[in-house]
């Protein structure tokens, strides 16, 4: 592995593989150390999570980083082109993390650059990180990958956090539902993908009648500006709103993961059920991004 | 049926079975330039209904060339003439990965936005046969018709 662009150039094995040093990191069998090695954040869209997460893996193992939030601190401001920004970039740190809202971003960063490139989020296309400790979790919490119901809730079009998270999850035998509003529905494109590899799925609006049959329920934010018609937001933000009450008749081993920050679809009271995941979802962040900084940096360590 | 009179080309190539209305974009795509070219539209056809045609004098079509109008004209059968005589037929194969030829209709691809050269995959024909290509930076999938060629 020299870069992590996208889910779609993981294979089933270099997944597990993450994972499972993932899991060794977490647990001190292994200590990967860093020290001297610096990475470049270029975060130029806003990031709570994934930019302290990644800047926590990478002083957990003693390395150093560059930390660039916006774009207005950069030459981008002034005209320079992306890859110009990259390529000067390149030269001063040992790797980079790209969060950006143009498509392919990243993909076209580890072309230009001679050094690793990790996708933080590029636009409404990939957040690949994100999707390798969504499975992390859910490999904590279940205790397997393979033949799980999942249910991915709320705004499956723009979100990429769910894309990505389907593409993973698609080597893994699983049976996908998704729930969203009709013009939030996961993109067609990824809905073939689905039908051509021959994974289960069935598309609804409501979560109704399915609780029972789920081990995982990821839900991801509906944002009022993705309607055009607040009305149909008003209409619709409560079948997307997670109680303990949508949870009755759950399996106790359900669990209720969401990529945060949350606004008020999965209600505070879920937060004392057993069904909760988030925090620790997010917590796993760290581990997570340590194996993959410490894999591409060629520092898998040992005690 | 009436047939449209179009001359016979003594040297040259004839590309046939070009879908109706698609023989501007093929010859777009093929940027032959000096040769004498003619262009039949709408011909009536027995296997296809309506088609184009073009025939093009004193040029061979390569194998590339022949390959970079399959994703607009997959059943085209292309003739190479010598001397009034079919020389040679050059079969036509949809590549696995199409570079330059075609934009990503996606705005907020980095194609659209930093000089890159696009990069595309095809996808198997599906039961409706259409072709489908999916850009390798942005990831978005589209069908042939909904992408513009680069001219």
């Amino acid at each position: 592995m020299n870069n992590l662009i996208s889910m779609r150039d993981l294979k089933r094995a270099e997944i597990e593989s993450i994972l499972d040093f993932a899991a060794r990191i977490e647990q001190g069998d292994v200590r990967p150390d860093l020290t001297g090695k610096l990475a470049a954040l270029l975060f130029a869209e806003p990031s709570t999570r994934t930019h302290f997460s990644f800047d926590t893996a990478m002083k957990r193992m003693g390395g150093q980083t560059l930390s660039m939030s916006g774009t207005s601190s950069t030459s981008l401001q002034k005209g320079e082109s992306l890859a110009d920004t990259l390529k000067t970039i390149s030269m001063y740190a040992d790797l980079i993390v790209l969060r950006s809202a143009v498509e392919g971003s990243a993909r076209f960063a580890s072309e230009v650059v001679d050094i690793p490139v990790i996708n933080a989020g590029d636009g409404a296309n990939q957040h690949p990180t994100q999707a390798l400790l969504d499975l992390y979790s859910i490999i904590k919490t279940q205790g397997r990958l393979d033949g799980l119901s999942i249910a991915l809730v709320g705004d499956l079009k723009f979100g990429r956090t769910a894309h990505s998270l389907v593409q993973a999850l698609s080597e893994f035998s699983p049976r996908f539902f998704f729930i969203s509003p009709q013009h939030l529905a996961l993109p067609s494109y990824l809905l073939e993908d689905l039908r051509e590899a021959g994974v289960p799925y069935q598309e609804l609006t409501s979560l109704d009648g399915i609780v029972p049959d789920l081990d995982i329920m990821y839900v991801t934010r509906v944002q009022r500006e993705r309607f055009v018609d607040p009305e149909e937001y008003e209409r619709v933000k409560n079948s997307y709103v997670i109680t303990p009450a949508v949870l009755e008749g759950a399996q106790p081993t359900l669990r209720v993961l969401h990529p945060l920050p949350r606004v008020n679809e999965v209600s505070t009271a879920v937060d004392r059920t057993t069904h909760a995941y988030y925090f620790q979802q997010a917590a796993n962040g760290v581990p997570v991004r340590q194996a993959i900084l410490a894999k591409l940096l060629g520092t898998e360590g040992t005690k | 049926m009436k047939q449209l009179k179009v001359d016979a080309i003594r040297n040259g190539t004839v590309i046939d079975h070009i879908p109706a209305g698609k023989a501007w974009q093929v010859a777009e795509i093929l940027k032959i330039h000096g040769s004498q070219m003619l262009v039949g539209m709408n011909l009536g056809s027995r296997k296809h209904g309506r088609k184009d045609l073009i025939k093009i004098e004193d040029h061979e079509l390569s194998s590339d060339e022949a390959n970079s109008i399959a994703l607009i004209a997959p059943m085209a059968s292309i003739s190479i003439i010598r001397d009034y005589e079919i020389a040679e037929k050059i079969p036509v194969a949809i590549p696995e990965a199409i570079a330059g030829l075609i934009l990503c209709p996606n705005p907020a691809c980095v194609t659209n936005l930093e000089h890159i050269k696009t990069h595309f995959v095809t996808s198997p024909q599906h039961g409706d046969g259409r072709i489908r290509v999916r850009c390798s930076y942005c990831e978005k999938r589209y069908l042939v018709d909904d992408v513009r060629i680069s001219t």
